[in-house]
């Protein structure tokens, strides 16, 4: 036999390459090129994705500002003079509005820029129509202010924000009702002057949502709350029930039919549609128990159903990671079932669950279609909660639904809005799986 | 045990905001998503200037809100329905059978319907006609019905640029789908004669129907999301021709270029002068046994109405609603809290 292999017809030697071998070895490289090829355009996807989403959305952490000098006018403000409270707050913000109107009217004069508007109301389009709110609550806050002139700064509108940043053009307001070519040649005079400044946009993270007519106020922060308090309640119900039922199933339920069935079940209850649950919700938790509408804590107990099989699979994986010599050890010194489970397997399995959890959370944090039938979509984030039960039980909207309302609404600010809202989702989900994947390099034992 | 003490502290915590969930402080609205716009303006303001909180708004269409608004009186239940559309009998008739029996009627003003293609296309001029012989599967050619052979516009009118028909219409779910079919669509049966026509093979209903009926062949899409979706159609097809709210298409002129019908460019003007034809009312409705039990419900309605909201020179007219020249009747109404009928 070895004569045959290493003797006559010189058939196959390790040093001469033969077409079998050559064919394999192309077949081999061919598949690594695949492999390269397949990496190499799922890298693309995402740099185009993170690149489209950075465009898009780092201009709305950029906001235009026009610090104004107003005075505010006893006459107007304040008709009887008595700075009672109470009459004050009769003025309502229409009538703040013609005199924010007027000090920038009076500024833009003082200033000597010569513009082709007549009347003060004309310069309304280069404010935020939020302008006359702030100067009123802070009149209401310290009504000694009256009579004097008051330096505030004011949103610049939409428009001009877009201006500022690129957005809008003369050609794209040539047909806008709102706003003209010579309002942008004044805000070209105002940033001259300093007037018009552009800043970082605190607000936007931490402010409430605005209505439609004024997107430069809107702000993530109201919303980030709401999905804050609905993590809390999934963390609460969902951790405890989840990894209770996870232990019973593992380590005490007897193998029998109906312990199957169950096990079938929470894997097929993990690949439900999450507007099932979310009609669910409506259905248990609106209709029959009654709990507020457009609560957190609602929208926490509809994300707790869709988190639990999440929960429960990775935690009973992970207990079953566990080798059986620690419980048999265990067992084996005298520890009962449950000892040996909660002093032993338990603690070796925490990072698993753990991991788990917070995954399981992550995916939670982004869904929106349940939040759709619990009446979390819509004008909802405009109040910031006072206090913890408030945060639970008060209207909010959370981050995903805040985003999908404000992609749908028609001023294209709000636009920049959606994709802004969308990069600090994206980092809190990055954060949660960072965390996930350092506990679990950390902590995770293996055998 | 860690763990009893853990579902012992979360059964608690449930049980005390379940207890706590009775109060509610803020108005709650949902529907139309028309209507969405303005009642935010006016929810927004109004919690500026009251004491009251801020109220909410859900958006979903106005079915959905009017059938969330008849499903009872009570706490969890909503106060107010905003619709693009008059409530139907039908759900008049359903209110009642779950309580809901006096409903205040509010009309807060007009809004227009246009069509509009992209902005570097072709402009248009159409009659409810175009639009009824671009998109029933059944038309008039010479004198007798045949199913549709239209598939570019200028085959329908000479006058009408060479563009192939592709059209973005509000779906089935929306109260503008309705107005679409009545003034346009319906109009256009009746101008065309097809409605003789139709009548006379089918008999009345089915006539007057069909009369309404969209082509299926792909020509005509329903958008069942919101007017942000029917412009990214447009932007990807360049041909395409999108059903809008007069409010969306003034934000979004720098995309849009506006068809105009029946020879009138839509405006606030053209519309509350009543020469532009493709207008409705819009409507929000209050339960009335929610008044003096939810905190601020009166307020919000009067507020909605008023002169500095509603009028003509208000933010409201700003943004694009057509400011109802018989508002002052309807502050009366809202006032005296006169239910409908």
């Amino acid at each position: 036999m070895t004569d045959a292999t290493s003797g006559s017809g010189g058939a196959s030697s390790l040093f001469t390459v033969d077409a079998l071998t050559r064919k394999r070895n192309a077949a081999e490289t061919r598949f690594r090129a695949y492999g390269i090829i397949a990496i190499t355009v799922s890298l693309l996807f995402l740099v185009i994705l993170l690149g489209t989403i950075i465009r898009n959305g780092m201009p709305a952490f950029q906001q235009s500002f026009i610090t104004l000098p107003v005075h505010l006018d006893a006459a107007k403000l304040d008709k009887n003079g008595n700075r009672n409270p109470d009459d004050l707050k009769k003025v309502t913000t229409f009538g703040y509005g013609p005199l924010i109107d007027r000090a920038l009217e009076v500024h833009v004069a003082e200033l000597g820029i010569e513009t082709p508007f007549t009347k003060a109301k004309e310069l309304n389009p280069l404010l935020s129509a939020s302008a006359a709110a702030i100067v009123r609550d802070q009149v209401l806050a310290s009504p000694d202010l009256i009579g004097k002139t008051v330096e505030f700064r004011i949103l610049a509108s939409s428009r001009v924000d877009g201006y500022l940043k690129g957005r809008v053009t003369r050609d794209s307001v040539a047909r806008d009702k709102s706003i003209n070519a010579e309002h942008l040649d004044l805000a070209d005079a105002l940033r001259k002057e300093g007037v018009l400044t552009k800043g970082f946009n605190w607000d936007f993270i931490t402010g409430a949502d605005a209505s439609e007519s004024r997107p430069e106020q809107a702000g993530i922060g109201v919303s980030m709350l709401g999905s804050f308090f609905m993590m809390l309640v999934v963390l609460i119900f969902s951790l405890p029930i989840g990894v209770a039922a996870s232990i019973y199933l593992e380590e005490f339920a007897a193998k029998n039919r109906f312990n199957d069935l169950i096990e079938v079940n929470i894997s097929n209850l993990a690949a439900v549609p999450s507007i099932v649950f979310g009609i669910l919700g409506l259905a248990v938790f609106i209709q029959f128990a009654h709990l507020p509408q457009s609560a957190p804590l609602v929208g926490g107990l509809v994300l707790t159903l869709m988190t639990l099989p999440t929960i429960i699979i990775s935690t009973r994986a992970s207990l079953k990671s566990v080798p059986p010599s620690i419980r048999d050890a265990a067992l084996g010194v005298g520890a009962s079932k449950m000892q040996s489970v909660f002093h032993h397997v338990l603690p070796l399995a925490m990072p698993g669950i753990l991991t788990g959890t917070i995954i399981g959370l992550a995916q939670a944090l982004g869904e929106t279609a349940p939040l759709l039938l619990i009446g979390m979509v819509g004008y909802i984030a405009s109040n910031y909660p006072n206090g913890i039960a408030e945060g639970f039980l008060n209207p909010n909207s959370a981050m995903p639904a805040q985003i999908y309302e404000w992609a749908k609404r028609a001023d294209p600010a709000y636009y920049e809005r959606a994709w802004g809202g969308i990069i600090i989702l994206l980092l809190f989900l990055m954060t949660m799986n960072i965390i996930a994947i350092i506990l679990r390099r950390k902590f995770e034992r293996r055998w | 045990m860690k763990f009893a003490k853990l579902t012992a502290s979360t059964l608690a915590i449930a049980a005390v905001s379940a207890a706590a969930a009775t109060a509610r402080d803020n108005v709650q609205v949902a529907g139309s998503s028309t209507v969405l716009p303005y009642a935010s303006i006016v929810a927004e303001a109004f919690g500026e200037n009251f004491d009251f909180p801020t109220p909410v708004v859900e958006s979903g269409g106005s079915s959905a809100g009017l059938k969330r608004f008849c499903e009872g009186v009570g706490e969890n239940q909503i106060d107010i329905a905003n619709a693009s559309r008059k409530i139907r009998d039908k759900e008049i008739a359903a209110c009642a059978a779950n309580g809901v029996t006096d409903i205040i009627e509010v009309r807060i003003g007009y809004d227009g319907i246009v069509f509009a293609s992209d902005i570097n296309g072709q402009s248009f001029a159409f009659t409810p006609s175009h639009w009824f012989n671009a998109l029933s599967p059944e038309v008039m050619v010479d004198g007798a019905l045949v199913a549709n052979p239209y598939t570019m516009w200028n085959e329908i009118d000479p006058a009408l640029p060479a563009q192939e028909i592709q059209a973005f219409i509000p779906g089935t779910k929306h109260g503008t789908r309705e107005v679409f079919e009545e003034k346009v669509l319906f109009k256009g049966c009746e101008d065309t004669g097809a409605m003789e026509a139709l009548v006379a093979a089918k008999g009345e209903d089915d006539g007057e129907a069909a009369c309404i009926s969209v082509r299926t062949d792909g020509r005509s899409v329903d958008i069942d999301g919101d007017y942000t979706e029917t412009l990214a159609r447009v932007d990807a097809n360049k041909n395409g021709i999108g059903v809008f709210g007069l409010a969306f298409y003034e934000n979004n002129t720098d995309k849009l270029q506006v068809a105009t019908m029946s020879g009138v460019v839509p405006s606030t003007e053209s519309i509350s002068t009543g020469e532009y034809p493709v207008s409705r009312p819009l409507y929000f409705y209050v339960k009335k046994a929610h008044i003096g039990v939810i905190p601020g419900l009166k307020e919000y309605a009067e507020f909605f109405v008023s002169d500095d909201m509603a009028g003509p020179d208000g933010p409201l007219a700003a943004y694009g609603l057509v400011s109802d020249p018989e508002l002052a009747a309807t502050q009366a109404a809202v006032a005296e809290e006169v239910p409908m009928n």
